[in-house]
């Protein structure tokens, strides 16, 4: 198609120094320079955010449906990761 | 390896109310009602900006001026957000509009009424964004994830729009005698057109039924139509205007008001392009994607030039 | 001319450019070439005449004769506005929207930046808080120059042709009278000379980069100073100004 609106990108922002960058959204832009300004304008009107990425969507390769399972289920049992599986006596304290 | 039976899993989130994502298995039907939902609610944040635009070079002071124009920019935001959940279906930003803009696709019928003073844009404000808010804070709970979430991003951003708005009616009001007589003229023009955007009486909705069970539509019209009326009258009471409807009654059994329906008839003619401002709306829309058709071509040519610089270095 | 005259004209000029500019630049609000350009303009334009407000309350007290600033935007005529003629002057295209908001973005830049260096506490106070909104404007449209410049032939020649027409409104920018005189003294205005140096290079170095010539030799319209403006202005304020005048008792 010669007119188009230009590809998606996908829009990361990060609300306060240190925290991570957090997917709030879409936007279609031309280039990398005007994902950027667009996101800018079109992300943090109100001040949402600090700092961004964008991304263009089809860099992006997500899990599928089909995957759910062994992608994912295989942790649940792992219980060894969590901290709460293990026993620490009282007069220890936080640890 | 055991295969996975979708439909039961989809059935499954609906159940337990979770959310479907775009990679999900769903039902054909489910994709297209979305598509057709969701694009004919960007579209009318689209086509919205057009009647309240229409003031902005005229807003009587700077404040009212800013504050029209931020939120006319904002509508134009939340059709972007809607925009973008719908491109989530497998739909280009590229067909929603050309949708648009063939008059493939509808868009909410109110916006093909005109905004003739300025006290519209306060009846706009208050009573369309104020029906709108309904349907959008049920909306946050839709299943699909996508249009949630930009539901979510919308109705945070609206919670100022219905507010600008009946600012606008009060300072009208309780302002001069000519004053008031504008918010009253604007209330009777914009009452019954406000009350066809819940949608046609549940008995003749063809789409109600599966939007409910699918949980992309969580009232029906008729209900939510009622809410709009029980809480939109005391707040005219306090304006001292008068709802344009001799009908209107408290009903203490039902706790809620009786009241008249709006005239179907001209709701059907409306949204099959008849209403008084279909064809302008239409032509603005069109007008502004012909006339941005060389930018967008020249935006596309500089990116491919410095891709291909970027590629040889 | 007392200090005060000077800075109440002062103020008056730089509130009615910016008033007149995000009239102009919201006029697209709704009409944008793509939906994600319609917003960033827009963001642009209430940047603009958020400044407008600022300014235009400033002036109404300086002037300390019990006007507001809607009073000042909204009844008086074309003859007693000061905005330079570059504003006024209908959108045309998106190449020229975009070429004029270069010309100002840049302007503005270095003016705030002299202007924040003013013994007048509010109006650097101003120029603080414009020069990151600018610099943000200027980065918007200097990247759309370039888009334009090298773009396609058409886009190229509609940003060529925006330059060519544009040009002899931008010796207005930096035209300075008795006003600019009385507040230099006082520190509180800033010399234009320098911003023009710092605006030439820059512009020059953006257009060289986008492949668009700047013309030479061009006879610059003038007038702004003296309340003397193109034949649009009339028009913009009779819109502009349609209800408060009507309705001169209301308040909104």
């Amino acid at each position: 198609m010669s007119d188009n609106q230009g590809p998606v990108w996908e829009v990361f922002v990060q609300k306060k120094a240190g925290q991570p960058f957090v997917h709030c959204g879409s936007l279609h832009a031309f280039d990398k320079e005007m994902a950027l300004q667009n996101a800018r304008d079109l992300y943090t009107r109100r001040s949402e955010g600090m700092s961004l990425w964008v991304v263009p969507s089809n860099a992006i390769t997500a899990s599928s449906p089909e995957d759910q399972g062994p992608f994912f289920e295989s942790a649940n049992d792992k219980v060894y990761r969590h901290p709460t599986f293990y026993q620490i006596p009282d007069a220890i304290g936080h640890m | 390896m055991e295969t996975i039976n979708f439909e039961n899993v989809f059935e499954g989130k609906l159940a337990k109310n979770e959310m479907v994502e775009p990679k999900d298995w769903m039902p054909e039907n489910y994709r297209k009602h979305l598509i057709r939902q969701i694009s004919q609610h960007a579209h009318s944040e689209i086509v919205g900006m057009l009647p309240e635009g229409n003031w902005i070079t005229r807003a009587p002071s700077l404040r009212s001026k800013i504050v029209l124009l931020a939120k006319v920019q904002d509508e134009g935001g939340h059709g972007l957000y809607l925009y973008t959940a719908a491109e989530t279906l497998g739909i280009s930003r590229d067909e929603l509009l050309d949708n648009l803009h063939t008059g493939k696709a509808k868009y909410s019928s109110i916006f093909n009424y005109p905004t003739l003073t300025w006290a519209d844009i306060g009846a706009v404000g208050w009573l369309v964004d104020g029906a709108a808010i309904m349907n959008q804070v049920m909306l946050q709970r839709a299943s699909y994830g996508p249009y949630a979430r930009a539901m979510v991003r919308i109705c945070k951003e609206e919670s100022f729009h219905q507010r600008q708005g009946f600012e606008v009616m009060t300072r009208l009001a309780f302002g001069t005698t000519e004053q008031k007589e504008m918010a009253q003229d604007a209330l009777n023009r914009w009452w019954y057109p406000t009350m066809m955007m819940f949608g046609p009486p549940d008995a003749e909705s063809p789409n109600s039924e599966n939007a409910m069970k699918w949980r992309i539509k969580r009232e029906t019209n008729d209900q939510l139509r009622q809410k709009f009326v029980n809480q939109t009258v005391p707040q005219v009471e306090y304006l001292g205007l008068t709802v344009p409807d001799a009908q209107l009654k408290w009903n203490e059994e039902k706790k809620g008001y009786d009241f008249s329906e709006p005239n179907w008839a001209e709701f059907k003619q409306i949204i099959s392009g008849n209403g008084p401002c279909n064809k302008e709306r239409l032509a603005a829309r069109n007008k502004a994607h012909h006339d941005g058709e060389w930018v967008r071509a020249a935006a596309m040519a500089h990116a491919k030039k410095k891709n291909e610089v970027y590629e040889a270095a | 001319m007392t200090t005060q005259e000077a800075l109440f004209k002062y103020t008056l000029r730089l509130g009615d450019t910016n008033l007149i500019l995000g009239q102009r630049l919201s006029e697209w609000t709704g009409h944008g070439p793509f939906l994600e350009e319609d917003l960033a303009l827009t963001n642009i334009a209430l940047d603009i005449i958020g400044t407008a407000n600022s300014l235009l309350e400033y002036a109404a007290s300086v002037e300390n004769k019990e006007r507001t600033a809607d009073d000042l935007a909204f009844h008086r005529n074309d003859r007693q506005y000061y905005n330079l003629q570059i504003t006024e002057l209908p959108n045309g295209d998106y190449a020229r929207t975009i070429v004029r908001q270069a010309l100002i973005d840049c302007f503005d830049l270095y003016f705030y930046q002299e202007l924040a260096k003013s013994k007048d506490e509010t109006l650097s106070g101003i120029a603080n808080k414009s020069i990151r909104e600018v610099t943000y404007h200027l980065r918007h449209t200097s990247s759309w120059i370039e888009r334009f410049g090298d773009g396609t032939e058409d886009s190229h020649n509609k940003a060529q042709t925006a330059l060519n027409e544009l040009w002899q409104y931008t010796g207005e920018l930096f035209e300075m009278n008795e006003v600019d005189e009385v507040l230099i003294k006082e520190g509180v205005a800033v010399d234009l000379n320098i911003v023009k140096q710092k605006w030439e290079k820059h512009i020059s170095e953006l257009f060289q980069k986008s492949t668009l010539v700047i013309p030479e030799n061009v006879f610059m319209q003038t007038g702004s100073r003296k309340c003397i403006h193109t034949e649009h202005l009339a028009f913009i304020l009779a819109e502009m100004q349609a209800l408060p005048r009507m309705y001169p008792d209301a308040k909104w």
